[in-house]
């Protein structure tokens, strides 16, 4: 490749970068500032370091008719960590049973998981909302997270990742004399554990940054999630306090854009192989 | 230690019969090689006899018991396959270890069974390694090993060479016949590759479109091919065929070209005018100033030796191999000696005495 | 496709595929039943008295301009998020493919607001844009632009799809960073010895390689554009001001469960699960017939 600098691909990138980070930054300085300040167009790039206790303060304190901030990270943790579990267990059986078996109605089965993938929750929120409520489910931490659990993608990833491990491999195993649950355990668990890693940075993410449904289904605030509490935050009657919801925000953002970063190598191979 | 017999075994796959049935007996100890170009059925016997698949009909019999709808487990048989199929996530100890470990034999057991195999196998420095860090030549000899260590009653190798470079296999070939003859486990060995099963057989199972065409031993299957097929199979260059009558009350073929060359092994049935193949392989014709004129199209020198592909006054190509050099000049002259023929009948394509 | 060895027995893998299977039927199928049921169906104000109207509901739907609005909205919405969303991405995944110092860095920072939750994104975006307090609106009306998207439709629509493709950018960045990267090097080769360069190899090499993940983002990001937008433009506008950016996904939410029009809420659901049938179906169509060559 050339010897020279690339400059105007450092120059593409970095402008890239900026319009991540700016806005980012710009919240975290703001967290600092003065919430007054804010309201009246004082924003400012610099952060107050002598302000770095607002975010302990935002976590422990109690919001006005809500809960407390760490209340609603335990909600959304709980709510992400539930989901992801769930799905990953659940989709890893069913892809197991679909792809290794021959049942009635196997094709049957395996059709009615994948149409789920052309129903996501947004499109089939007021129907899904009144079956919940039929099965008395609202205001449930259990409504919560269980129409969540089922969708097709992790099951169609781990059936794609089944399908690329050679007829061989299992029939050595099956001439080692390993049956369906020990072949489960023993070879197929080991070798989709990086895949399993994939999923559950996925699932954790798209958990945790649930708005609609937590919306619709859990007007308990003791079910708030973080990021339900923050848009009310801003949604209010009452003054916006903006230093704290920046700081609310900053909470909310940590966890599922460590777990990104943390775990990039392996989510992005997951992502990008497994919804092709 | 074990036989081996299979009666009649066929596999339809739907309407596509795969296998028209097989019959066959393996001997205690003996390696049987079943060739065959792919499509053959070859290895679809051999996962036949392993219980990766269930047979249409016919029974599958190890050591007196019909296996034929046991699953693999029960059958005590090991496998070494194509791609090796090693556990990528298993070290080489835990995959050796493993069918060992789910028959629930002591730690110590396996680790001196492990131990032992390895050491003949010259594995022992690499137990720890997975098969990721191991070259094409070791991942096979942990397959191997894989199979040795259950100490099982019949092996089957399925094409296990053929992922290898040239030179390793021809290493790893004489390494499993001399495993194999210390061993003295019955096994089954199927290849596409007729030097492979030239030299690894005690008897050869020649397959063609489903069917046992030819069941002898490696120099019983060149000398004396059963069919056209097995004779353009086995050996190379290719056995040349030409087509020929019976001619001179069954004594003799008519060739065509003025070529009348009597039977060094007396008559053959029939009229006179009986359609025949005549097959002489390349290496039996000799260069002959009274013979036929060939004109030379391409040489291919092989060092020790030179095949010649010349053309005959027809067209028709025809292959010699002379030993040396190749002759001076653009035609030679060669003829068959008679006593080098195969006599097949044209329309059956089987061997006529 | 399908594995030719398998395991033999049908109780155990009933049993294993009976939680998914149960979860689909409660959550997916049956509220999809449902929903094409209610969407044939007319409820009076207090829910007790039921009446099948067959297809007056979507007769009903089509004919009122405010819903015909709303689907223009849609498409202009969606159209602009994806088109935005996916030309920056393939701008930056292009130089980010390039052999050049600190890429690891630049692909981590340019990754991480895939982690975003769109509602968080909104607030992003206020502390730029908004007319008190965000640091873009000052320096706008610093230069004599009138800026309040609270009161101005079209700054309204503009904010909505800043915030909604920003927060897609890194999605697709990543997917055309894997496709870049899966095309072969000798191709590129190929190209460079017949002479082709800059622009020119972009266009008839890369861009037809890239072919099949260009499409696979565009359902994507539609579709992302179309339902998972809700949280940003919720918190940003709540579909206002009036009902300029209000998009059928905000305009089903608002019609089934604040003003609780069951009938119409439920046809309106019917039509944005066809709209999905259709996109994931020529989705598969296309991918199943690449999968083919």
């Amino acid at each position: 490749m050339k010897p020279h600098t690339d400059w105007l691909a450092h120059s593409i990138l970095c402008t890239g970068v900026a319009l991540f980070v700016l806005p980012l930054w710009l919240l975290l300085a703001g967290a600092t500032q003065d919430g007054g300040a804010i309201a009246r167009g004082e924003l400012s790039f610099v952060p107050d370091l002598r302000n770095l206790g607002i975010f302990w303060s935002v976590l422990t304190d109690r919001a006005p008719g809500g809960s407390p901030v760490w209340r609603m990270m335990l909600v959304s943790a709980a709510l992400a960590l539930a989901i992801a579990f769930g799905k990953i267990v659940i989709s890893f059986l069913s892809a197991y049973a679909v792809s290794f078996f021959r049942f009635p109605f196997r094709m049957l089965c395996f059709w009615t998981i994948f149409i789920t993938l052309m129903l996501p929750v947004e499109v089939r929120i007021v129907p899904t909302y009144a079956v919940m409520a039929n099965f008395g489910l609202i205001n449930s931490f259990t409504g919560l997270a269980m129409p969540l659990i089922a969708s097709a993608t992790a099951t169609l990833l781990f059936r794609q990742v089944f399908l690329m491990i050679p007829d061989e491999l299992v029939e050595a195993a099956r001439m080692d004399g390993a049956g369906p649950l020990r072949f489960l355990r023993d070879i197929l668990l080991p070798l989709s554990a990086a895949n399993m890693a994939a999923l559950f940075v996925i699932v954790f993410v798209y958990g945790w940054n649930q708005y609609l449904w937590p919306l619709l289904v859990a007007t308990d605030p003791k079910l708030d999630t973080i990021v339900i509490g923050i848009v009310k935050m801003i949604g209010g009657d009452t003054v916006t306090d903006w230093n704290r919801v920046m700081a609310a925000a900053v909470l909310a953002l940590l966890p599922p854009v460590l777990v990104v970063v943390l775990m990039q190598k392996w989510f992005v191979k997951g992502l990008t192989e497994g919804d092709k | 230690m074990a036989t081996l017999e299979l009666y009649d075994v066929r596999k339809s796959f739907g309407a596509t019969a795969v296998l028209h049935g097989v019959n066959l007996a393996l001997n205690d100890g003996e390696m049987l090689v079943i060739v065959g170009a792919s499509g053959c059925g070859k290895s679809t016997l051999l996962r036949l006899i392993a219980g990766l698949e269930v047979p249409t009909a016919g029974r599958i019999v190890l050591d007196g018991r019909d296996v034929a709808r046991l699953d693999p487990a029960e059958r005590d048989i090991a496998m070494v396959f194509q791609n090796y199929a090693l556990y990528p996530h298993m070290s080489v100890f835990d995959n050796m270890a493993y069918a060992l470990k789910i028959r629930g034999l002591s730690r110590d057991d396996i680790a001196r069974r492990v131990g032992g195999t390895a050491e003949m196998l010259g594995l022992g420095p690499l137990l720890d390694r997975k098969p990721r860090q191991l070259s094409g030549g070791q991942r096979q000899r942990v397959a191997m090993g894989r199979a040795i260590v259950r100490e099982p009653k019949l092996f089957l190798f399925d094409e296990p060479l053929s992922n290898l470079d040239a030179k390793l296999r021809v290493t790893m070939r004489a390494e499993i016949k001399r495993l194999q003859r210390r061993m003295g486990v019955t096994s089954l060995y199927v290849t596409h590759d007729q030097v492979e099963a030239m030299t690894l057989g005690d008897r050869l199972l020649v397959m063609h479109q489903g069917v046992p065409v030819q069941l002898a031993t490696p120099m019983e299957v060149f000398e004396r091919p059963a069919t056209t097929y097995v004779a353009g199979f086995i050996g190379a260059p290719a056995m040349n065929l030409l087509p020929g009558v019976l001619c001179q009350g069954g004594m003799a073929v008519d060739l065509g070209r003025g070529m009348v060359i009597p039977f060094a092994d007396g008559k053959r049935d029939g009229v006179d005018g009986r359609k025949l193949t005549i097959g002489i392989r390349p290496e039996h014709i000799v260069l002959d100033p009274a013979g036929m004129m060939l004109q030379i199209d391409l040489i291919e020198p092989l060092g020790s030796e030179t095949v010649l592909i010349g053309r005959m006054d027809d067209g028709e190509l025809l292959s010699v191999k002379v030993p040396g050099r190749a002759p001076a000049g653009e035609a030679i002259r060669v003829s068959f000696p008679a006593a080098m023929l195969h006599v097949f009948d044209a329309e059956t394509g089987l061997r006529l005495g | 496709m399908e594995r030719r060895t398998i395991f033999a027995g049908w109780v155990l893998p009933v049993c294993l595929v009976a939680p998914q299977l149960l979860l689909t039927v409660f959550f997916f199928l049956w509220p999809a039943a449902q929903a094409m049921w209610f969407s044939l169906v007319r409820q009076d104000a207090f829910g007790i008295r039921t009446e099948f109207v067959g297809f007056e509901n979507f007769a009903d739907l089509f004919a009122d301009p405010l819903y015909l609005d709303s689907a223009l909205r849609t498409v202009v919405f969606c159209t602009a998020v994806a088109g935005l969303a996916m030309g920056t991405a393939l701008l930056l995944a292009v130089f980010a493919d390039r052999e050049i110092r600190g890429r690891a860095i630049y692909r981590t920072l340019l990754i991480w607001p895939y982690a975003v939750a769109p509602a968080i994104a909104a607030v992003l975006w206020v502390l730029l844009l908004n007319p008190q307090i965000g640091v873009v609106a000052h320096a706008l009306k610093s230069v004599g632009v009138l800026w309040d998207y609270k009161l101005n439709d079209t700054q309204a629509m503009i904010v909505v799809i800043l915030a909604s493709a920003w927060k897609q950018v890194s999605y697709n960045f990543i997917f055309f960073l894997a496709g870049l990267q899966s095309i072969p090097k000798t191709v590129i080769e190929a190209a460079r010895m017949d002479g082709a360069r800059g622009w020119r190899r972009f266009r008839t090499i890369t861009i037809p390689l890239l072919a099949p993940t260009i499409f696979f983002l565009v359902v994507v990001n539609i579709v992302y554009a179309a339902f998972d937008t809700f949280a940003t433009i919720q918190a940003l506008t709540h579909g206002g001001p009036g009902k300029a950016t209000e998009t059928l996904m905000l305009k089903v939410y608002r019609d089934g469960l604040i003003n609780l029009d069951l009938g119409s809420s439920s046809a309106q659901s019917v039509i944005l699960m066809v709209a999905v049938v259709v996109l994931t179906g020529l989705q598969f169509r296309f991918i199943g017939r690449r999968n083919a060559e």
